[in-house]
Parts: structure tokens; C-alpha cells; sequence
């Protein structure tokens, strides 16, 4: 197997994880996995060195883009914002207020963070991925913890500006 | 002056995700020592970030997934309807257009923009636009099935053409680094619609949409809806809407290249990877 081949298919359980997360469904986030890795193969002589990983990762964020764009077309009827507090406390309420406190931000906030914490890739990357200055990624990470702290320090978050 | 130069928010976030330069490093230790507000926040930063570590890898160990072959893959998109064609700058015979050379541009052009909200919905062009923007939006998103007839086919042009009852032009995006993924046949307002689609090595798409139209000639203008937004402009009998990313300024430059190339038939642009090919010619095929 092509250096290459090996890098992405190295690659392939980053991937899924974080598409996992992007889209909450394991189906469709192995969809989005596979069509990138289709389009990465595909256009292998488009790829003229640097991080295979960071570039995999900007296509699929594409990807997701554009899947998002498809469905905002679409009347949707889950409010997911009005009436949930965090979770009661327990043992288990840790990781569900993480979640909910990640739905709650934007899109491209919560991909900064991900992107950032889970797959621990630098500003650089990240900003390259997101065709975004490093300032603006600075801004997004900042906007992110920020309300996640607030969700978790218990305000309501639609007292928060979601920017 | 400073002892200390003061830390920044970004230093903050900086120090959490490990990516402060070695020789501040002290700094901010020193900085959070004093600055418990700061500290505090720290803190939360990194207790979400962990928070976050251990519930995905948790959830992620829960739903093992099925494992994904590459080999496997490659096989399936074989059997893809070839996207191939590295430069398919498809084309269209010339001697349709005679009567096309006599529309000439008024004064500004197209090169003017009129920015302009959606206006009176009755208006064909605003109409055309609405109409870009709605395929674009439902299009760019099928991952599977973006377009109906594929770049490679030699009879995309001729078909889409009679269907709309105008010669088609294909306007070549390669300068950009977007490649025609091929079109697909919609019914508009005034008739039927020929929607084209381009992708880059990224997975970013533009469309490209043409139909009769019974309208004067209008210059360019700027359409926006959500995050994505069109510029179209009539010429003739026939309407166009470039529509991608809300980008004004990088749409505008789609807008005058599809412009100039249909109106002028000028070159395109030096920096175009297909500089050696003619941009109008009889349809062929990649290689």
C-alpha cells in the first residue's frame, strides 16, 4: 500500500470519532467518513505533501457543511434550546451535561473545540481546515469554553448571545 | 518597562491546549498564581476538555463500529459514474452564438454591482435567483447523486441545451480549482433550468444555473440566504446565477469569470491549470 493509503487509512479512526461527534449518529458519521475517504483516494494526484490528516479533516468538515446547509432547508421541529437545564447531578450526569453543552453551540464553535481538545490538532491546522484566520479560531475556542462554562456553572443558555 | 508583558485571553487558551511557546510558559504559571479569576478559568477550560475526552472515548468504545475498508471503498467508487475528466472544459459549438456577439454590455456592465435585497417577488430575475439558491441549497448537499449526468458524458451539453431551448454554456471554473461535476435538467418559472455543479479537491461546491428569461439585460447582483448566496445577471434571453458560499467577494469572482468567458469568450485567466485548451470547442472528452 501508497504512503499515502497508509496515512488515511491511519487516519480513519480520528475520523470516525469526530465524526461521531459532529453528527450524534453513528450511521451517518460513517457515511461522512467514507465519502471523505472516497474523495481522498480519488484525488490523491490533488495532493501535493503536508498533513494528510489536516487535509482528510477539511474535507469532511466540508462534507458536513454541506449536509447541513441541505438539511437547514428543511422545517424542523425539535426546539432544542427552551427547556432543558443541565442534567440532575449523579455519577452519570457528567458526560450528558458535556454533550448538551456542546448541541448548544454553534456549529463551527463546536468544531474549533473538537478539533482542538479531542483531536488535539494546533490552531494552524484547525484554521487551515476551517479556511478561517487563526484570530477567528482564537475567537470561536474563547466563545465556546465560554458558554460551556456558563452552561455547566448552571445559567440558563438562553440567556446566552449564541454568536 | 513591563516584568511582565500582560497574558492574553489567547495565551490563556493557549497554555490549556499546549500550544504556548516554551519561553512564556513561566509566565502564565506565574501570571495564574496571581490571578485567581484567570486560574479559575483555566481550571473549567481544562476540566471541560477532559470532560470531554473521556465521554466521547467512553461512547465511542461503547458503539464499536464496523470496520471500514479501504479496499473495499475503492471498489465502490469505481463503480461511481466517473468524475473523471481532469479538465473537461466542456463546451458547446460556436456557431450558435452569432447573434449573441451583438449583446454588448451597457456602460457598466456586469462588472457593476448592485447589491440588493431579495426584492419584489415578482420580478423574473429576483425569481431566477430564488430559484439558484433553493438548488443549490438541495444539490450541494447529495453526496451520492450531486448531479444527474456526469462531466464525462459527451451528451451533457447537447441534452441540457435542448432541453432548455438555448445553447448551454459551460463556463470554466478550473482557475479556481473547481471541476465540472456535471448537471442536472430542473423546472423553473419560465421554464426548464440547467443546473451545473463544481467541486474542489475539498469537497466545496458552486453551481451554476441558467434559463430562459424574458427580462432586460441586468447587471450583477448579490443574492443572500442563510449561508449561501448567488450573483446573477441576464444577458439576452437567457438568465444566470452563480451561487456558493456567502462570499461576496470571492462569488464575484466566479460571477465575472462565467461572465466574461460567456460574453467575451475571453481567455481564461492566466493562472488556469487548462490555459493550453480552447474554451470553446466541440465537446470531448478528459483526455
Amino acid at each position: 500500500m501508497s504512503s499515502f493509503r497508509q496515512d488515511v487509512e491511519n487516519n480513519v479512526p480520528a475520523l470516525r470519532r469526530y465524526a461521531r461527534v459532529l453528527t450524534r449518529d453513528g450511521e451517518l458519521a460513517d457515511d461522512l467518513v467514507q465519502d471523505t475517504l472516497v474523495r481522498a483516494l480519488r484525488s490523491e494526484h490533488l495532493f501535493h505533501g503536508g498533513e494528510v490528516r489536516s487535509w482528510l479533516f477539511t474535507i469532511l468538515t466540508n462534507l458536513n457543511r454541506n449536509r447541513l446547509r441541505a438539511l437547514a432547508r428543511r422545517p424542523t421541529t425539535a426546539s432544542l434550546e427552551d427547556d432543558d437545564a443541565p442534567d440532575a447531578s449523579g455519577p452519570e450526569a457528567g458526560g450528558r451535561d458535556i454533550e448538551r453543552a456542546l448541541s448548544l453551540l454553534a456549529e463551527e464553535q463546536k468544531q474549533v473545540l473538537l478539533l482542538v481538545v479531542l483531536e488535539g490538532l494546533s490552531y494552524r491546522e484547525v484554521a487551515d481546515i476551517q479556511g478561517i484566520p487563526i484570530g477567528t479560531v482564537m475567537s470561536r475556542l474563547a466563545r465556546a469554553r465560554a458558554q460551556i462554562k456558563a452552561y455547566l456553572d448552571g445559567e440558563r443558555p438562553a440567556l446566552r448571545r449564541v454568536k | 518597562m513591563h516584568r511582565d508583558p500582560p497574558v492574553t485571553e489567547d495565551e490563556l487558551h493557549a497554555f490549556v491546549d499546549g500550544e504556548l511557546p516554551a519561553d512564556r510558559l513561566a509566565d502564565i504559571e506565574a501570571w495564574l498564581n496571581t490571578h485567581p479569576d484567570d486560574a479559575i478559568r483555566v481550571a473549567a477550560w481544562q476540566a471541560q476538555a477532559a470532560a470531554i475526552r473521556s465521554h466521547f472515548s467512553a461512547t465511542l468504545r461503547d458503539v464499536e463500529p464496523k470496520p471500514l475498508k479501504i479496499d473495499s471503498l475503492m471498489q465502490r467508487s469505481r463503480k461511481w459514474p466517473a468524475i473523471v475528466a481532469a479538465m473537461v472544459v466542456a463546451a458547446f459549438v460556436v456557431g450558435g452564438f452569432a447573434g449573441w456577439m451583438g449583446h454588448n454590455t451597457t456602460t457598466g456592465g456586469p462588472a457593476t454591482e448592485e447589491p440588493a435585497e431579495m426584492a419584489a417577488p415578482s420580478d423574473p430575475t429576483d425569481q431566477l435567483a430564488r430559484q439558484a439558491l433553493a438548488a443549490h441549497k438541495l444539490y450541494i448537499g447529495e453526496i451520492r447523486h450531486p448531479v444527474e449526468v456526469s462531466a464525462a458524458e459527451p451528451y451533457l451539453t447537447p441534452w441540457l441545451s435542448r432541453r432548455i431551448g438555448t445553447t448551454l454554456r459551460i463556463p470554466d471554473f478550473s482557475a479556481f480549482d473547481m471541476k465540472l461535476l456535471g448537471g442536472r435538467l430542473l423546472p423553473g418559472e419560465s421554464g426548464p433550468a440547467a443546473l451545473l455543479m463544481y467541486e474542489n479537491g475539498n469537497g466545496d461546491r458552486i453551481t451554476f444555473y441558467s434559463a430562459k428569461l424574458q427580462a432586460p439585460q441586468t447587471s450583477f447582483r448579490y443574492y443572500q440566504s442563510d449561508n449561501v448566496a448567488a450573483i446573477r445577471w441576464v444577458v439576452g434571453d437567457v438568465g444566470y446565477a452563480v451561487t456558493g458560499p456567502a462570499d461576496k467577494m470571492r462569488l464575484k469572482e466566479f460571477a465575472k469569470a462565467a461572465f466574461e468567458q460567456l460574453e467575451n469568450r475571453a481567455p481564461p485567466p492566466s493562472n488556469t491549470r487548462s490555459s493550453n485548451q480552447p474554451l470553446i470547442s466541440r465537446q470531448f472528452n478528459g483526455q
